[in-house]
């Protein structure tokens, strides 16, 4: 396939800038979560 | 006189009367953008380039200006808290919104002035009088959309630590039309590659539109804004 | 202190689901498939285009990018609206308004990546001033500007009201920058430089084009919700951080 390279790229970039947000997101937030306990959150 | 009105003229009063005891603007401000001027002179090195691009360069010298003068507007303000003691003494957001601004325009057209005899001076610039007339309307409908939105992003923007540097990120993409629009109605004026200087009247339309937008918007959203 | 105390917190920790509830795993799973599902449709079921070849296949990621990033602005100016005007002040559409607007800053950078090496393929450069992509670049821009003054500090509220005053002007100031560039580019009848990108799609690759939508919105909801959630906690801790952290020395102390 000509210019593979660059649709897989925009590919990669797609998957992989989701994935990366999502990845950063829950370290984050997992860290957030050892300080506040289960019951208080209003979602759970 | 309205009470809003009368702080805005109270306010612009204080802000000019501030300027001209400390003659800030008038021995850091206009040699800094004489300076801009000159540097892009050297950074494009061809007369012929410099007088095509002459008017972009003056208002991009302009909004960097802006952005100086916007800072400083704001730095008498919180200095000594003045600004928080305006807000909670109960005083019309807009009024001093108003005043600010007014201020804030009469410093940008001195600015202006300033920068367009250079742009002769220095990239050999040409005007006559329809086009002097053509530049004096952009300029000032310009400056009420340059001075709305300054003295606008300037409120956010003022005071705490850190958040100075915000202020060119947030204010030059809002002023993009702006410099579009100025930029072209002075092509027209100073007649650049044969450009018609009646070409240029269309785009006031558009510097007008911005200037009546952000001066009613920047009025009602002032409040909030400054409301710390 | 040994190890076998030491592992039970941790364990824990794991199993904590954080900002995780039954409906978003579903919706998760969901989300994961359909984007398999695109990939591969992308890829390799549907057909080069008669025009632009095979760089179409990315159209399918850049275009549903480009939309959700427009309905995650529009989102954001909604809920900020909605939290200056409810008396309440609610701080969940702040967060909300966040979230959704750091989501947009994602999709419309995916969209402008996507864009730019579209634009390589087929007109062979990375950039052209036309208006679309130009007023995409400045909205790019100004929802930084936006995330910048989210992250400035101070009390939540001050928070909330300084950005949701500025999502409201940037969606003032948004059609002022789309129509100053048109009006710019109709003087540089730069029309030509777009040359013939009809898609005529067929059936499949319409389909595909939907379903790229369909699985961008989902996707969307999920980092949204998730993200929304996050920045909860986030300002829980900020708002009891010091008090837990004193409560739990304490604890630690009473029970050494």
């Amino acid at each position: 396939m000509k210019d593979l390279g660059f649709i897989l790229g925009s590919w990669i970039v797609t998957i992989g800038g989701m994935a990366t947000f999502a990845v950063a997101m829950f370290r984050r937030a997992r860290r957030d979560a050892t300080v506040v306990p289960p019951e208080e959150r209003p979602w759970l | 006189m309205t009470p809003t009105l009368r702080v805005a003229r109270a306010i612009a009063a204080k802000d000019l009367r501030v300027e001209w005891r400390s003659r800030v603007v008038t021995n850091q401000v206009l040699p800094f953008s004489a300076l801009v001027m000159v540097l892009f002179a050297f950074a494009l090195d061809d007369d012929g380039i410099t007088e095509r691009v002459a008017p972009g360069l003056v208002w991009l010298a302009v909004l960097f200006s802006l952005v100086v003068l916007v800072s400083r507007s704001y730095a008498v303000e919180t200095a000594d808290g003045a600004l928080d003691q305006l807000r909670s003494s109960g005083v019309e957001p807009a009024g001093i919104f108003f005043g600010k601004a007014i201020a804030l325009a009469v410093q940008l057209l001195v600015l202006q002035a300033v920068l367009a005899g250079l742009a002769v001076v220095l990239y050999r610039a040409s005007i006559g009088a329809e086009g002097l007339a053509l530049f004096a309307s952009a300029a000032l409908l310009a400056t009420v959309g340059l001075a709305s939105v300054g003295t606008l992003y300037g409120g956010l923007a003022a005071g705490v630590r850190g958040r100075e540097t915000l202020l060119p990120l947030l204010v030059l993409p809002v002023l993009a039309p702006v410099l579009i629009g100025a930029t072209r109605c002075t092509e027209s004026a100073f007649g650049v590659e044969g450009v018609e200087t009646s070409d240029g009247w269309p785009w006031l339309g558009l510097l007008a539109i911005f200037a009546v937008l952000f001066s009613v918007f920047g009025a009602f959203a002032y409040g909030p804004l400054i409301d710390e | 202190m040994t190890d076998s105390t030491a592992q039970k917190p941790r364990e824990a920790a794991r199993r904590d689901p954080v900002t995780g509830t039954r409906f978003t795993r579903v919706l998760g799973v969901a989300c994961l498939a359909g984007l398999v599902w695109l990939f591969v449709f992308a890829f390799f079921v549907t057909p080069a285009d008669v025009n632009q070849g095979e760089s179409v296949r990315i159209m399918y990621a850049h275009v549903p990018g480009a939309w959700l990033a427009y309905l995650a602005f529009v989102v954001t100016a909604f809920s900020s609206a909605m939290y200056l005007w409810r008396r309440t002040r609610s701080l969940t559409w702040d967060r909300l308004a966040g979230a959704s607007a750091e989501v947009g800053v994602l999709f419309m950078a995916i969209s402008l990546v996507t864009g730019s090496l579209w634009g390589r393929i087929t007109w062979g450069t990375f950039w052209t001033w036309d208006a679309r992509l130009t007023t995409t670049a400045f909205l790019f821009i100004t929802y930084v500007g936006y995330l910048a003054v989210r992250g400035l500090g101070g009390s939540h509220h001050q928070r909330a009201r300084r950005s949701a005053v500025l999502a409201l002007l940037a969606v003032l100031e948004i059609p002022l920058v789309h129509f100053s560039v048109v009006l710019w580019n109709s003087l540089h009848q730069e029309a030509s430089v777009a040359g013939n990108t009809d898609v005529t799609m067929d059936g499949l690759m319409l389909f595909t084009l939907f379903l790229g939508v369909v699985v961008f919105t989902l996707s969307y909801v999920w980092l949204v919700l998730h993200r929304q959630r996050a920045l909860h906690l986030r300002d829980l801790v900020d708002e009891t951080g010091l008090d837990r952290a004193l409560e739990a020395r304490r604890a630690e102390a009473a029970s050494s």
